[in-house]
């Protein structure tokens, strides 16, 4: 019993440092580079993925034992986009000033490959409990890193988090941050310390 | 035998999915259909000033916002001007007096030109004391003649002149050549229609 805590709190952590979907397993780079001009857009793109990724999981899970192998990709994706399209109508039913700042970008959670990688190789592979809690720890795996990002690029770009002024008035924002080469430049950086920090621990 | 198991596994999944996407949708478009009416209504009463009401009159393929006073007499009129910006569509709403003549407001509808260049002609958060300084360079300018732009000059609204944006001559260039065509085009329309 103890045992069997011990790593399904694992499981969840997994995603945060470990296995973190857009630092190490370098997923899903499309939405993260395109949507964090702002942590705000950084922080509802992560919630959309953590609301798919967990249904999905959920579904998948609970009748992968009736999925046939041979069409097992496509049967994710409708599941997938199902659920895509839910949070897409809500957002824009009720969020809509956020929805259009995400624009075209949740339609494109469907083809985001950190939810459908879960699906394979997770949620079709093990019980409703355990991939919940995968699932879980990666979404929130991917929504801090997008937050961080986010946070970062609207801070040095426009001097401000979470739209609050974080810099001082004379301070003059580097352009550059919130067009798509501070995106790469950012995120590259996040990638290389992530690997110092665990080359460190490694040793 | 095996590949009907496919099939029925396919076939079900779409066509729950299916199910499951067109209750939502009856459920969230007409939310979804409220808020873009109340958005538009938002933006007519914003380049319309003195407005109570108003009605839609489609003229040919063009599509006029005729705005109303308390007494229902008409007193300016408002059209959409669609267009390439330097990477994105552009959509105006051009607020002008009955004549055509002079354009009362502008408001930029939907747009996504370069963050923090191009964005300026909606909203530019580096002036601190005006961020919607660009579109105001249209409240009450004369457009009996097509619009130009000035570039590090002052510009005259009565000689239809406004200042280009620094970084985004394109983007600038792009409104005025969107509202300078649009009105072209509908003035005529709207003229025969009026009188």
């Amino acid at each position: 019993m103890a045992k069997n805590k011990i790593s399904l709190s694992k499981e969840f952590t997994k995603g945060l440092w470990n296995e973190n979907p857009v630092l190490v397993m370098l997923l899903g780079l499309c939405p993260t580079l395109a949507v964090t001009s702002s942590a705000i857009n950084g922080l509802a793109m992560g919630l959309a993925v953590i609301f798919t990724i967990t249904c999905s999981s959920i579904i998948i899970s609970s009748v992968r034992k009736i999925i046939p192998k041979e069409v097992r990709i496509p049967t994710f994706i409708i599941v997938i986009a199902t659920f895509v399209t839910i949070t897409d109508k809500s957002m824009a039913a009720f969020q809509p000033e956020l929805h259009k700042s995400l624009g075209a970008f949740i339609p494109l959670i469907v083809v985001n490959c950190v939810i459908l990688g879960r699906q394979e190789a997770f949620a079709s592979k093990n019980n409703v409990g355990r991939s919940i809690i995968d699932a879980l720890g990666m979404g929130v795996g991917f929504t801090l890193t997008l937050t961080v990002l986010g946070s970062i690029r609207e801070w040095l770009g426009a001097g401000t988090i979470f739209s609050l002024q974080m810099m001082p008035d004379s301070f003059v924002p580097w352009m550059v941050m919130i067009l798509p080469p501070g995106a790469f430049i950012t995120l590259g950086l996040m990638i290389g310390v992530t690997n110092w920090i665990n080359a460190r621990k490694g040793k | 035998m095996k590949s009907a198991k496919l099939i029925i596994v396919l076939t079900m999944t779409a066509i729950i999915s299916g199910a499951i996407l067109s209750v939502l949708a009856g459920y969230t478009q007409p939310i979804i259909d409220a808020y873009q009416a109340e958005v538009l209504k938002n933006a007519i009463s914003d380049v319309l000033p003195g407005l109570d009401t108003y009605i839609e009159k489609d003229i040919e393929d063009s599509k006029f916002y005729i705005g109303k006073d308390k007494n229902g007499e008409s007193i300016n009129v408002a059209f959409e001007a669609v267009g390439d910006g330097f990477q994105s569509k552009l959509k105006i709403l051009v607020g002008m007096d009955l004549k055509m003549k002079k354009i009362l407001s502008i408001k930029i509808l939907s747009q996504l030109e370069t963050p923090g260049l191009g964005t300026k002609i909606e909203i530019d958060p580096s002036n601190k004391q005006d961020a919607g300084w660009w579109p105001k360079q249209f409240v009450n300018i004369n457009a009996s003649s097509p619009i130009t732009y000035l570039i590090n000059e002052k510009p005259d609204k009565s000689k239809s002149q406004v200042m280009a944006i620094t970084g985004a001559t394109i983007s600038s260039k792009s409104v005025i050549n969107i509202i300078n065509k649009s009105l072209k085009k509908n003035r005529p329309l709207f003229i025969k229609e009026v009188n």
